[in-house]
């Protein structure tokens, strides 16, 4: 194992029964689980590759039990984990051994839907899809739709700040909140939008997005509900190669069409789609790109004509282009196998996510080849084509020896190789544990030093879900915050106001 | 006024770090000016010194099939606007001007002051506001180190989003050196519907009855009878399409049929009077030109005209407004006085949620009464710990948004 966390507190493990004690005191006895054999049920995330077991798993079920327990995590001065449905692929919500499991899967109600100001009042436990789901008889939706769609909870997706197929035109979870309720450490609770656009003060709705539980319990969620277009059509384009189609994705968009969904997938995983459960995809095509265009039939229609013709102009070997609901369906499942598929050609695999500059592509592919052979193993891959985000998916067999650690190798490399072409580490899985010894790759010390002092800000003990995100822990007097007291402060020359 | 002392030319990133540190062993604030035409914005407080990002300009990347465009944040938003333009794209978040609202110069704003103040016009209930398409930036921080965050990609969840806190933050957290922002392709054609006729609650409803059609309205504004620039005999709702020509023809008689009722007649503006009509809405026209004090409100769709009866009622003496963002943005002009009537405005905002904040008023107002709307004091304290966690010492426009820090 090549990732190392932080070894368990001796002092905080021989005080167990102490904290369980307190804790017993707060929630109701079927709220804890202390015993291991239940507890072992918790010990990973979907990053599986590292486990530990929690120190005792919290499941509070109100905001005021939320507050009670990160009281009294702040005051015996244990760590904290949240979790919302555990499908992480980068270990954030992954427990510690010397930490108390905070999991908000008893949050799982739909508080209000609004209407007529398009939003909807959601507990962080809800799932994703059940968002979309209360809403659909009025032709609404909830847009971000990660692949974990039906599991994942809308707490999970603001930490992550998960993305999904529809996120190109649509946006990400960041562009779809608008109000959070918030406790940090120590249980204040922080109230923050609601039903309007862009508070003013400093954006911290934006900075909570994608903090990956590090700052703060998110325990209710304002979200953007939009008028689902009544038409989607989608295009199945086949490419003699990859260059070709990443040519033809990036002419649509410079001829000004932004397409609700830009999928792209490499020739293995075309194949092991078809081999999964066929859908119709070319089988001799080195690439297939997969357009979706929404909106009033007219304008789909439009539009459709257009990206058939660009396609033809860019040397598309395939065109096809749904024309029923059940066929564009039928478009979409191999995409949507694309993960179980390609489990049906390899025992195991590693699902990678990194983000570049979309015209790098070509030479992406061509290094993670040479990448992979070096490590004697194979990628198949699907991107995001629309945004750039790659999610290369390295094969592999875990009960060959040796193979773990060169796929985590394989993956550290192909992540190096998206920073040096321009991109970045995580496009929407989060750094977690899994990137967390990369980080140095893209920021300076500098640059983290700074993310960590935003840190500090919220959780001054440094005691909510700790090592994650920072390749090294420090404490907060380290950075010389200047409400620390004693004489260390920056420019003590300076008057205090 | 007290003149800031002394301005300083940032020419480069080294610059920049050495004025901060230097400000901050001798405790001196710093001003942060770009083109100057939001210098009448936020709370007045003079700083010890000025540092201008005039020097720092040009685009240093734009790839059009990217949709990405990097610039130093000195760089004239016209000149961006420009240069995207050719390409047929677009900042889609449409940055407001607030130069003639605030009687300075037109078209001076810069890409950095657009940031900092999360500049978003009447499209940014479709397409988001400035924060939603800031994809990075590098910046010198109030403790003068040079950081950067976010990247030139779509789609990136490395480590915090900063690029969220520093829109909107009036350069109290660091001075934003080169911004990386996400750009759009314009709309092939837009026109504009005029549904003339009805009162202002029925108006406004009515808006709300257009967003949650599938016609995809990119703007919905409510206009008194009288407002500038239309100055129509009676009230009106107007509502922007946009898209391919054929559909946004379409979507025009779509809406047309859907939202016929007695009493109400339609108009149509075609692509050149639409685009007029949606730059003046943007620079807030209906009340820029009447003089008075400017209150900008944020609040939840359906409480926008409640909160103008309440204020009405309250006793302010109100002498324009309009309605933006379906009715959940009011632009808001008061006849003049020392607490800008401060009271009767955040009373009726508080009711529902949602802020206001004192656009445009004499200097002494602006040092006395509360420019942004007041929090909680949770709220305050964890604002002050972030402010201090960019700038320890409150070097960097101390007081602009908040008299504590
Ligand atoms: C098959 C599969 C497909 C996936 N596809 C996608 C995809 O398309 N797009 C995408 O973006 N992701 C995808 N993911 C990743 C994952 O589903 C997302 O990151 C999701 O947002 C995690 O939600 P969760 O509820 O499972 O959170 P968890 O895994 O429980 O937690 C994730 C992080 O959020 C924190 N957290 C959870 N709840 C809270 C809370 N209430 N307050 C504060 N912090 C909290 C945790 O501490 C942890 O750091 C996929 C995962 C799987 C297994």
């Amino acid at each position: 194992m090549t990732l190392l966390m932080p070894a368990p507190e001796p002092e905080i493990m021989s005080r167990r029964n102490e904290v369980i004690a307190r804790l017993r005191a707060i929630l109701p006895r079927e709220s804890l689980i202390v015993d291991e054999v239940a507890r072992r049920a918790y010990e990973c995330d979907a990053f599986t590759m590292y486990r530990a077991l929690p120190l005792v798993v919290a499941l509070p079920e109100s905001v005021e039990e939320v507050r009670a327990v990160m009281a009294l995590a702040a005051e015996m001065n244990v760590k904290l984990v949240p979790r919302g449905a555990g499908t992480s692929l980068s270990g954030g919500s992954m427990p510690l051994e010397d930490g108390i499991l905070l999991g908000m899967s008893k949050f799982n109600r739909i508080l209000e839907i609004d209407y007529e100001n398009r939003c909807a009042r959601v507990q962080p436990g809800v799932q994703n899809l059940a968002i979309s789901k209360a809403v659909e008889a009025q032709g609404f939706y909830y847009a971000p739709d990660p692949s974990s769609q039906i599991a994942c909870s809308i707490g999970g997706n603001v930490a992550e700040n998960a993305g999904g197929v529809h996120c190109l035109k649509y946006g990400l979870t960041t562009n779809n909140i608008l109000g959070l309720e918030v406790v940090l450490m120590g249980g204040e609770l922080i109230r923050l939008g609601g039903k309007h656009l862009d508070s003013e003060g400093y954006d911290l709705i934006g900075l909570m997005t994608g903090s990956e539980g590090l700052l703060g319990v998110v325990t209710e969620v304002t979200v953007r509900l939009l008028q689902r277009p009544p038409v989607a059509r989608v295009l199945l384009l086949g490419f003699a190669s990859v260059a070709a189609g990443a040519r033809c994705v990036g002419a649509i968009i410079a001829r000004g069409v932004i397409p609700a969904g830009l999928e792209m997938m490499d020739k293995a995983t075309i194949h092991a789609v078809e081999r999964f459960q066929p859908c119709g995809y070319p089988l001799d095509a080195e690439a297939l790109v997969i357009v979706e265009l929404d909106g009033t039939q007219i304008e789909v229609d439009h539009l459709v004509g257009f990206v058939h013709e660009i396609a033809r102009d860019e040397g598309a070997t395939t065109i096809r282009a749904s024309t029923s609901e059940a066929e564009r369906l039928q478009f979409w499942a191999g995409r949507k196998n694309a993960f179980p598929a390609v489990s049906c050609i390899a025992p195991d695999y590693l699902c990678m996510d990194g983000t570049i500059p979309r015209a790098r592509l070509p030479e992406a592919l061509a290094g993670m080849d040479r990448l992979a052979k070096a490590q004697g193993l194979s990628v198949a891959n699907v991107f995001h084509a629309g945004d750039g985000n790659l999610h290369p998916l390295i094969l592999y067999d875990a009960s060959k020896a040796g193979e773990v650690e060169r796929a985590e190798n394989l993956g550290f490399d192909i992540l190096r190789l998206c920073v040096s072409l321009g991109g970045v580490l995580t496009g929407e899985h989060g750094v977690g544990v899994e990137k967390r010894d990369l980080m140095g790759e893209m920021f300076s010390d500098v640059d983290l030093e700074q993310q960590m002092r935003l840190k500090c800000a919220f959780d001054p003990a440094g005691r909510l879900n700790p090592g994650k995100v920072f390749p090294t822990l420090h404490r907060c007097a380290e950075f010389g915050m200047m409400h620390v007291s004693g004489g260390n402060a920056p420019f003590p020359d300076l008057p205090r106001f | 006024m007290q003149c800031a002392s002394a301005t300083l030319d940032i020419r480069d990133e080294a610059d920049a770090a050495d004025a901060i540190c230097a400000a901050n062993a001798r405790g001196v604030s710093c001003a942060i000016v770009g083109g100057g035409s939001k210098s009448r914005l936020g709370r007045s407080a003079p700083q010890g010194q000025s540092l201008s990002t005039r020097a720092l300009t040009g685009a240093t990347l734009y790839e059009p099939d990217e949709l990405v465009l990097s610039a130093r944040s000195g760089t004239c938003l016209g000149e961006i606007e420009a240069l995207l333009d050719e390409h047929g794209q677009q900042l889609a978040f449409e940055p407001m001007d607030y130069g003639p609202l605030l009687g300075s110069a037109k078209s001076a704003a810069t890409i950095g002051g657009v940031i900092a103040v999360n500049a978003s016009g009447p499209r940014r209930i479709k397409a988001g506001a400035a924060r939603d398409h800031l994809l990075g930036f590098r910046c010198v921080t109030g403790r003068g180190e040079i950081v950067k965050s976010g990247g030139r990609v779509m789609k990136n969840v490395t480590g915090y989003d900063l690029s969220k806190l520093v829109c909107g933050s009036y350069g109290t957290l660091a001075l934003l050196t080169e911004i990386t922002l996400k750009v759009l392709p314009k709309s092939e054609t837009e026109c504009t519907l005029l549904a003339i006729g009805g009162d202002e609650a029925e108006s406004l409803a009515l808006l709300r009855r257009a967003a949650a059609t599938p016609c995809e309205p990119s703007s919905l504004a409510m206009l008194p009878a009288g407002a500038a620039p239309l100055a129509l005999d009676a009230h009106a709702a107007a509502i922007r399409l946009e898209g391919p020509a054929i559909s946004v023809t379409a979507r025009r008689d779509d809406l047309a049929t859907r939202l016929a009722s007695e009493g109400l007649r339609f108009e149509t503006l075609v692509e050149a009077d639409s685009k007029a009509l949606w730059r003046d809405l943007r620079d807030a026209a209906p009340v820029a030109g009447r003089t008075g004090q400017v209150w900008r409100i944020s609040v939840a769709p359906t409480e926008g005209f409640a909160v103008v009866e309440r204020i009405r009622r309250a006793g302010a003496p109100m002498l324009a407004h309009f309605y933006d963002w379906a009715g959940g943005l009011i632009w808001l002009c008061v006849e003049a006085a020392p607490d800008a009537h401060a009271a009767a405005v955040r009373g009726a905002v508080d009711v529902g949620g949602g802020h206001a904040t004192l656009i445009r008023a004499s200097e002494e107002t602006r040092a006395n009464v509360d420019v942004f709307h007041p929090q909680p004091a949770s709220l305050a304290a964890l604002t002050r710990r972030v402010k201090e966690s960019f700038d320890p010492a409150h070097i960097l426009e101390r007081g602009r948004m908040r008299a504590e820090f």
